[in-house]
């Protein structure tokens, strides 16, 4: 229904509505349509309520557009081709970067390496130079070296104009280890640098024997040290039950070290031997393993001789 | 009169839900402007004592955040006269202001200025049960006072206990507590046309709203308007709006008389056009750029174009003098504060003892009235302002927002009004173990 009272004849700002005066130039612009009610219409008020409830703005604002992102990208993702295109298509282009020539790396320079551990190096190289740097894994090529029984470390760097430098400490035999499958050379701390086929090729090296010798290495270098003086004698250190040393002489003497401080007792042997002219007595084991009481096992010979010197020779008398 | 209490308390429950959720829509509904404030309760913070008001007398815990006004339409007299149009003036002011929020409102209190409203004093007086005052001798004291004939097809808008009185002593605030025998208690019932308020509630239901109070514009504007000192000893606001003139009386912070003169600044607008034969539109520009009530000399030579769109060109270039101006309007302001006047003899404001005399509202920015106020009212007499409260833009601190601001104060601090009190246990029906439960407590 129309409320009672007229619409008002006169729109409320007067210019507008007068009639263009003669002398003007008319104007072609259509009349604006009035707006005659300002208030917003119920749907609308609705609308702006809804619009303003903070609930329907957040999912309007957040929920909504990443709804849509993931359904389309869900459905442009859902077709196996198109996914298998989009993988290769990223490959591509990854290997495209990183076969750049910036990137490739082609002369391999190894420092600090012996012949033979410098061609095992090369031997081991994963890749075939040249090749990208993406395509190295250096720290696997680094354990890979650092497994080398010759190496003791091993720095990589790429440096630039592709050059891939190798810088290698190698181990430097300290010991010889003679075990049932041959000679070994073992560094100062007991790890193994390479096999030796003649022993007369490295005869600076002393020498240990033994189950467990290689793991006890310090102490025999140690031990070795304090027998300087009779060095020229020693045949080597035999390691007895995982335990202790023996210190083997020529002329088949034996020289039993306790497995408590064996420096020591080297030094109290090299002190009797000074003193007493020991070792150049005839026995075959000397037992230094008791501190307090240092025992000798007499040759046979030098005991029957011992023996007639002291009378103690059983003598069977012929009782007629 | 049992609806109504169901009514005023539903609407009370929904102001609280409001105030939980944070956000409430004071809709002042006037004839020529309606204006839609959305307050944001700040949550209590806890950090001030229990007992003291707080800081800015108590508003800082409600802020401002937004504000519309539109022209009003469809309300004659302060009452809602063409329902569709009203609705889409309330729909136009509260979507500005909700834009201006940039939030959601759903919970409205609105005021009005006219509907007849009319002020009863009720007294009653009850033995107390035992020996001290408790909320039950408040209620049954309340539920005491003899209900006066309010006439068919009306509704209590406000009912203010404003005094009680234990044996003698009267002037008491809260009774509860104190010993003695008699209570008695003064209240002020303040009702209006039945159909006004249907009509308001049923506009604000089509906009989606919940109605959660209504107020009397009298009594809004009187909270905002007066000082606090001027509601303690005794003052009469004069709200003169566009199409009604409330009047509210208030003494020891409470309303003790509210009516209404169906007059406003409308009519004097109406007198300016019959008399110059002018538009509405151009009447109401010149009431408020050269309006006056006093004219001098210097007056008749002040003379104002009229404009006109009758394509008469004689007619539309006259010019008048503000001193004719002045002749139309003064006769319909005088008129206005003869009836005020008229109101406030019948409600024996002379007999108060502070005369103070406060006028607020749009059609009190007439320059020179409160001289003539003076003249007709009693000396006392001063322009009100209303409060200033957080967050209210500038364009609408003026006094033509008193009661739109009063109804702020309305929301955020209501008196106790009779339905807030506890319901005595007589009329308590079905509370049967209740009752049961206090005859055992009083007899062992």
């Amino acid at each position: 229904m129309r409320p009672l009272s007229a619409e008002p004849r006169y729109l409320p700002q007067g210019g507008a509505a007068h009639p263009a005066q003669a002398g003007q130039r008319r104007v072609a612009v259509a009349p604006r349509p009035l707006r005659r009610d300002p208030a917003p219409s119920r749907l609308a008020f609705r609308l702006q309520r809804l619009w303003l409830t903070p609930f329907v703005r957040s999912i309007t604002r957040i929920g909504l557009p990443v709804f849509a992102l993931v359904l389309g990208l869900g459905l442009w993702l859902g077709d196996d081709g198109r996914r298998a295109e989009l993988v290769a298509r990223y490959d591509d282009v990854k290997t495209a970067i990183q076969n750049r020539p910036e990137f490739m790396v082609s002369l391999l320079k190894i420092e600090g390496a012996g012949p033979e551990v410098d061609g095992a190096i090369r031997a081991m190289l994963p890749v075939e130079l040249p090749a990208s740097s993406f395509d190295i894994d250096l720290e696997a090529y680094r354990t890979m070296i650092r497994r080398l029984d010759a190496v003791a470390d091993a720095s990589l760097v790429i440096r630039s104009g592709g050059l891939l430098e190798v810088r290698v400490t190698e181990r430097t035999p300290a010991i010889l280890w003679r075990t049932p499958l041959g000679l070994e050379m073992l560094d100062a701390e007991g790890h193994r640098v390479a096999t030796l086929i003649d022993r007369a090729s490295r005869p600076d090296l002393p020498l240990i024997a033994g189950e467990g010798a290689n793991a006890a290495v310090p102490e025999a270098l140690a031990v070795l040290r304090a027998a300087q003086p009779i060095l020229s004698r020693a045949r080597g250190l035999v390691r007895v039950g995982e335990r202790r040393w023996d210190l083997v002489l020529d002329r088949d003497q034996r020289i039993l070290l306790p497995a408590a401080d064996p420096v020591r007792a080297v030094e109290r042997l090299i002190a009797l031997d000074a003193a007493e002219d020991l070792l150049d007595r005839d026995f075959t084991h000397l037992d230094l393993r008791n501190q307090t009481r240092p025992t000798i096992r007499l040759s046979a010979n030098a005991l029957e001789q011992f023996r007639a010197i002291t009378g103690q020779a059983t003598k069977v008398k012929a009782t007629p | 009169m049992t609806d109504l209490y169901e009514s005023q308390r539903a609407m009370r429950a929904m102001r609280k839900a409001a105030m939980q959720r944070g956000v409430i829509a004071l809709l002042d509904i006037g004839t020529s402007k309606i204006a839609c404030l959305v307050l944001r309760f700040e949550p209590d913070t806890g950090l001030r004592a229990p007992e003291t008001i707080g800081s800015l007398a108590g508003q800082s815990t409600f802020r401002v955040i937004g504000a519309a006004t539109t022209r009003s339409r469809g309300v004659r007299f302060g009452e809602i006269d063409a329902m569709a149009e009203t609705e889409r003036a309330i729909r136009t002011a509260v979507q500005a202001a909700q834009k201006m929020a940039n939030t959601r409102v759903d919970h409205v209190i609105a005021a009005f200025a006219g509907a007849q409203p009319r002020s009863y004093g009720l007294a009653g007086e009850v033995e107390v049960a035992g020996s001290h005052v408790d909320e039950q001798d408040v209620a049954r004291v309340l539920a005491a006072c003899d209900m006066p004939p309010i006439g068919q097809g009306r509704e209590v808008l406000h009912a203010h206990p404003v005094n009680f009185a234990l044996d003698h002593r009267s002037g008491l605030g809260d009774p509860r507590g104190h010993v003695g025998r008699r209570l008695a208690a003064d209240m002020h019932l303040l009702t209006v046309d039945a159909a006004a308020i249907q009509n308001l509630i049923y506009c604000i239901r089509r906009c989606d709203l919940e109605l959660a109070g209504i107020a009397s514009s009298a009594y809004v504007s009187g909270l905002s308007a007066l000082v606090e000192d001027e509601q303690e000893l005794g003052a009469a606001c004069i709200d003169m709006g566009g199409g009604a003139t409330g009047v509210s009386i208030f003494m020891k912070k409470h309303m003790i008389f509210a009516d209404a003169v169906r007059l406003g600044g409308d009519h004097i607008t109406r007198d300016i056009a019959a008399g110059l034969q002018v538009p509405m539109a151009v009447a109401e520009r010149i009431k408020t750029f050269h309006g006056g009530v006093h004219a001098t000399g210097m007056d008749d030579r002040e003379m104002i174009e009229l404009a006109g769109n009758s394509g008469d060109w004689e007619k539309d270039r006259r010019q008048v003098s503000r001193a004719e101006l002045i002749g139309i309007m003064r006769p319909r302001v005088e008129e206005i504060l003869e009836d005020v006047r008229g109101l406030l003899d019948a409600a024996g404001f002379d007999h108060l003892p502070s005369q103070q005399i406060v006028l607020t509202g749009g059609a009190s920015q007439i320059p020179g009235l409160d001289g003539l106020a003076a003249r007709i009212l009693g000396q006392n007499v001063r322009l009100g302002r209303p409060l200033r409260v957080q967050g209210l833009p500038q364009a609408a601190t003026g006094a033509g927002f008193a009661s739109a601001v009063g109804l702020a104060l309305f929301a955020a601090h209501p008196q106790d009004e009779w339905w807030d009190f506890e319901i005595p246990a007589e009329r308590l029906g079905g509370r049967s173990l209740k009752r049961a439960y206090r005859w055992f407590r009083a007899n062992w």
